[in-house]
């Protein structure tokens, strides 16, 4: 429990946020940083954690998407049962194809291959078939209230988020401090090592598989209802796939905090970009897209990662004289 | 439906196409050869390409044909400096890292060409864009078949050069044992650098050979990459005779289910593909069990 600690100082801190900040452009701002964290956490536990690098979570996303617009839409199912389905979707669409992937045996190149494969062919299916509203997309109509998990103030959903945020953040934690964490930790060092040690590397990176596209489609779901609007360019996009796998990777890897940290980091940067130069189209992307180069490059680790290097350092530096266990091992 | 005024056509304009796709494939199934990577800023290097044999008609007044002698050695550079100054330090020899490098890369050049040029779609009007040749049956459109006949000239151009020079010695070697080719001497990072550099090459000769019957957007990279995986992965991945193969295999599919299902389902058939066979048989029809 002691553990959990700064997970609970850091959600406190930001569930204080509206209390004080009353810009509809922060909140907004706050809100989509969140729902990109979100996804990024899901990306995180099995592509950080388990070191399986998907290229397209956006199938994932989009499923929660799709399917909480639709059942209201089209079936009149009240939206709180929609948004549970949605994440109930996407997480049996990852068992799917984990099933599918993990035993036919692929992995690195060819398992990020076949996750971008398999979200451009539902990107393409969902812009012809009927139910998703073809090309046109889904409208969810404007109706406000509680029933409806549509509301006024943008504070309400920023607390909504914040408490899906936080159930991943807590998820994360419980995973690594679980035995099935320290499976999936050895499937990503050395899969086959973690094989004969009598792992069952398959169904662990299947339970990764099903738990992450849950968290994902988790976002999507909360993209539908606060956008009212889901097409296919917007569920099945490139842009989600990358800022999945992005802050994370910026954040830390495999971290708690990672990919919270890596969403405010990339949301920050895109809207200073925005700033600078007016709304160019794709200039945001040019920023992501180098930031990724240049923290693979300088930061493996992410932000995290380079901040506890940084302070080991410092810390030998003042503290030479009597080094800690643990760094005189090190050494 | 089926008689075969219709279906010769289809066939034969099938494997013209599939010639282009090949030319992206030899290059995609080199540098996976060689590096052990899947290099996603492909697409958006044949983006870049196009752009390029777009400007170089438009501004310099070249023909695509002869644009190619300038391009695929700019092309060659372009990836030999990737490769050696941003890939190469930037991934620490870690697989994944490169990965997501070369995704990074390709976010880069698609988006920098949405930002320079936005997403409007432009052609070139050459003299012999509307020339066909009558083979009796059916006619073809010149551009396609000058495609056709070059792309098989640079595979076997490239076959040349991985046989009989000392580059081509020295790539196949580490691409069988980086180690003791390391061992023996050879400079491993120009290596992989020359590869990759080889691999942009052959991007650039399909973008040239494409612009006079085809169109270019920031995005258009992407549609024939995709395409491209398929083929190197039907073919096994670093087989080179198996992305010829896989290549004609694909245009063909391509345009006989275009005829059959119509231009988007058209475009599913190629990823169901994609998927069944990396599911059943990721080593491809040609490569060996990894």
């Amino acid at each position: 429990m002691k553990a959990l600690i700064p997970t609970a100082a850091v959600l406190a801190v930001l569930a204080a946020v509206p209390l004080v900040v009353h810009s509809n452009v922060t909140l907004n701002f706050l809100v989509v940083a969140l729902m990109i964290a979100l996804a990024g956490q899901g990306w995180n536990i099995l592509g950080g954690y388990g070191g399986q690098y998907s290229f397209g979570h956006a199938a994932f996303f989009g499923t929660g998407a799709y399917v909480t617009a639709i059942l209201q839409v089209r079936y009149g199912i009240n939206a709180w049962i929609g948004f549970a389905a949605g994440i109930a979707a996407g997480a049996a669409l990852g068992a799917v194809l984990g099933a599918l992937t993990f035993r036919s045996g692929l992995r690195g190149s060819y398992f990020a291959l076949v996750t971008l494969a398999f979200a451009e062919v539902l990107r393409i299916i969902a812009s012809v078939a009927p139910v998703t509203g073809a090309g046109v997309g889904t409208l969810i109509r404007l109706d406000l209230g509680i029933r409806n998990l549509q509301f006024q103030s943008r504070a309400a959903f920023y607390w909504i988020i914040l408490a899906l945020v936080g159930v991943s953040l807590v998820t994360a934690q419980l995973i690594e401090r679980s035995r099935f964490g320290i499976w999936l930790i050895a499937v990503r060092e050395n899969e086959d090592a973690a094989k004969a040690l009598g792992v069952n590397v398959n169904g662990v990176k299947l339970a990764a598989m099903v738990i992450s596209a849950a968290i994902t489609a988790a976002a999507g779901c909360f993209y539908a209802q606060y956008f009212l609007f889901v097409d296919s360019g917007i569920a099945y996009g490139t842009w989600i796939s990358i800022q999945a796998l992005l802050t994370p990777i910026i954040g830390g890897v495999g971290t708690v905090f990672g990919p919270l940290l890596g969403a405010l980091v990339v949301k920050s940067l895109g809207e200073a970009a925005k700033l600078l130069t007016g709304d160019a189209p794709g200039l945001d992307l040019i920023i992501y897209g180098a930031v990724l180069v240049l923290v693979i490059w300088f930061t493996p680790r992410g932000l995290i990662g380079g901040l506890t290097q940084a302070r080991k350092v410092l810390m030998r530096r003042s503290g030479r004289a009597a080094p800690s266990a643990g760094e005189a091992r090190d050494g | 439906m089926l008689s075969p005024t219709i279906l010769i056509p289809a066939v034969l304009n099938g494997l013209l196409i599939g010639a282009i796709y090949a030319l992206v494939a030899l290059g995609l199934t080199l540098i996976y050869g060689v590096l052990h990577i899947i290099n996603f800023a492909h697409g958006a290097l044949l983006s870049a390409a196009l752009f390029a044999a777009f400007f170089a008609f438009r501004l310099l007044g070249l023909d695509p044909y002869v644009a190619v002698v300038l391009l695929a050695p700019l092309f060659f550079a372009l990836g030999y400096g990737l490769q050696r100054f941003i890939i190469g330090p930037a991934s620490h020899g870690d697989e994944r890292n490169m990965l997501l490098v070369t995704l990074g890369i390709a976010v880069i050049i698609e988006n920098t060409l949405l930002y320079a040029f936005r997403a409007d779609t432009r052609t070139i009007d050459v003299p012999y864009a509307f020339q066909t040749i009558d083979i009796g049956s059916t006619f073809l459109a010149v551009s396609r078949v000058v495609g056709f006949v070059a792309a098989f000239a640079v595979a076997l151009a490239l076959w040349l050069i991985m046989t009989f020079t000392d580059t081509g010695r020295a790539i196949r070697a580490v691409a069988k044992e980086k180690l003791g080719a390391e061992l023996a001497g050879i400079n491993v990072a120009h290596v992989y650098a020359v590869t990759f550099g080889l691999g942009t090459a052959c991007v650039a000769i399909a973008a040239c050979l494409l612009i006079p019957s085809y169109y270019v957007n920031p995005t258009v990279g992407d549609a024939f990459v995709l395409v491209a995986f398929t083929i190197v992965v039907l073919g096994g991945m670093g087989s080179v005779p198996g992305a010829l193969i896989g290549a004609l295999l694909i245009g063909v599919a391509e345009s006989l289910s275009g005829l059959f299902l119509g231009e988007s389902l058209g475009q599913i058939g190629i990823f169901l593909i994609f998927i069944v066979v990396l599911l059943v048989r990721p080593s491809g029809l040609f490569g060996a069990r990894a």
